[in-house]
């Protein structure tokens, strides 16, 4: 029981994260049908501009706001160089652009950076608190909280706002959203923006638990999106939801069965979604009358 | 209010509109017929700017429109009502309209969505259902109705009898008449030559993205080449 318990936190903690990424996937998936595999790249530079920032003077606060800024820019510039310029080509096109720039942001951290693992203190210390005869790192409880936060902003945004409503409609239908005057280059300048920075704060929140280095982005990118996927693409809900899943499947695979297949978890999530439901657990099927 | 001088228009090395010259004064409604494939749609998609024009100028109240992007136009006063119709179908009827007045955000919005519920009950019964599921005729009100919460001086509208039953058709017509009323001027483009004549105050023929004729829409439905050509009779 007590075994159950810490599997459930560890579960929790990590899928959060993933629920981060996977909402990153959302906003930008929800604003143009595309899916952007560079997002896992963002949540390693949140981390590791952290981490230089920090190590150069910044205070740890400062140095997170510094991430997540420059993790924004940096979004904000892959859409005007990579996307933009591209627009027009079939999304298939464009997913592979974001595995390009994945790639590039990698090398590039590589060179910038350096390849060693790199972690800075965690928020309030490393004091594991006991509940149940079970033990949460306080951290675990940042990263909890920090994803549902993004979730219930992001959902207020998509739901109540007519600039989050605008971005659902860039995406239903380009030319009409123009028609009714949104400016829809804008709307994908926003949604990277937004999705790079909630990327950053994903790895700004996990770093002093899972540590980073600049190769860490491509797994969390598979499975924010696997988690995606489970909870139904283009669904904020559905990227909590499949994010938690997710991680306490995994958490419970390396708990029971061996931790050697844990990361196994997201190709088979992946690979049952499409099989039995590709509309994920949130996800409608769409349907359009011509 | 509108004035268009040698507009060309071209997909790829493909020019579909050959240099087109059009008017359409405050408060009229003028229409624009012609058959399938003779550039009608390229020339309201050029005015709404969702095509680029390649050569000529759109004044619109004293404006030239020609190189201002799509997204700012309905805020200079014109809004389009797509071809086949361009609603949001994945969200609710209201969300649409709501959409619609995107540029405002005052009472008056309330008031214009009021109007169009007014306009079209259909959609008030509909409000909150997924715009998608609508039928094709009350997708059509939906994309009028969306239009106008912009609160356009010049409504374009393209092809709106297309696909709808006859008894359909005179209502779209009825209400398109009724703009007049709100001091709406309307481009109205129409494979539907009678049903558009017979309630435009003038009209252009194109053919092969060419004005071929233009007059009072009176005179154009008694013209023997039309009626032989686009009438059927």
């Amino acid at each position: 029981m007590d075994a159950l318990l810490q599997f459930v936190f560890s579960g929790l903690t990590v899928g959060a994260v993933y629920a981060l990424v996977a909402l990153g996937f959302t906003i930008i998936y929800n604003a143009s049908d595309v899916v952007n595999f560079a997002q896992g790249e963002f949540v390693m530079l949140g981390g590791m501009i952290t981490v230089f920032t920090f190590e150069a003077g910044l205070p740890l606060p400062l140095a997170a706001l510094a991430a997540i800024l420059l993790t924004a820019a940096l979004g904000v510039a892959l859409n005007k160089l990579a996307i933009e310029p591209a627009r027009g080509a079939p999304v298939v096109s464009l997913i592979i652009i974001t595995i390009g720039a994945s790639i590039l942001i990698r090398g590039a951290s590589q060179l910038i950076f350096d390849k060693q693992l790199h972690r800075f203190p965690a928020f309030s210390g490393d004091d594991p608190i006991r509940v149940l005869g079970a033990t949460i790192l306080p951290q675990s409880l940042w990263v909890i909280v920090g994803a549902v936060a993004v979730f219930v902003a992001l959902w207020l945004f998509f739901t109540r706002t007519l600039t989050g409503r605008a971005v659902l409609a860039t995406a239903n239908n380009r030319t009409a959203a123009q028609l009714v005057g949104i400016n829809t280059a804008w709307v994908m300048t926003l949604s990277f923006g937004l999705s790079a920075a909630i990327g950053a704060l994903a790895g700004v929140l996990v770093t002093p638990i899972t540590l980073v280095s600049y190769d860490v982005g491509v797994a969390l990118a598979l499975k924010g999106f696997a988690a995606a996927m489970l909870g139904g693409m283009g669904n904020p809900k559905g990227a909590l939801v499949g994010g938690l899943l997710l991680g306490l499947l995994e958490a419970m695979t390396a708990g029971y069965l061996s931790s050697q297949y844990k990361d196994a978890v997201a190709f088979l999530v992946i690979l049952g979604v499409l099989f039995v439901m590709p509309q994920g657990i949130f996800g409608h099927k769409s349907t359009e009358r011509v | 209010m509108l004035t268009v001088e040698g507009l060309r228009s071209r997909y790829g090395r493909i020019e579909v509109l050959h240099g087109l010259d059009l008017e359409v004064r405050s408060g009229e409604i003028v229409t624009v017929v012609g058959a399938n494939g003779a550039g009608k749609t390229t020339l309201l998609r050029c005015l709404s700017g969702t095509q680029p024009a390649s050569e000529g100028s759109i004044v619109f109240r004293g404006e030239n429109l020609a190189r201002v992007p799509a997204h700012r136009r309905l805020a200079r006063g014109l809004a389009q009502s797509p071809e086949g119709r361009q609603i949001f179908t994945n969200l609710s009827v209201e969300e649409n309209l709501r959409l619609g007045a995107f540029l405002y955000s005052d009472e008056r919005v309330d008031r214009d969505m009021a109007d169009a519920f007014a306009m079209f009950p259909i959609l008030k019964e509909k409000r909150n259902l997924a715009a998608g599921g609508l039928s094709g005729g009350q997708q059509q009100m939906l994309a009028i109705a969306r239009a106008l919460m912009g609160r356009p001086h010049c409504l374009l509208l393209d092809e709106p009898s297309m696909g709808l039953a006859p008894l359909l058709v005179a209502q779209i017509f009825e209400v398109v008449q009724s703009l007049r009323a709100r001091d709406v001027t309307v481009l109205l483009v129409e494979q539907n030559a009678f049903g558009a004549l017979k309630i435009a105050d003038r009209g252009y023929v194109m053919e092969t993205g060419q004005i071929t004729m233009t007059g009072p829409a009176a005179e154009l439905i008694a013209d023997p080449r039309i009626r032989e050509a686009y009438l059927g009779v």
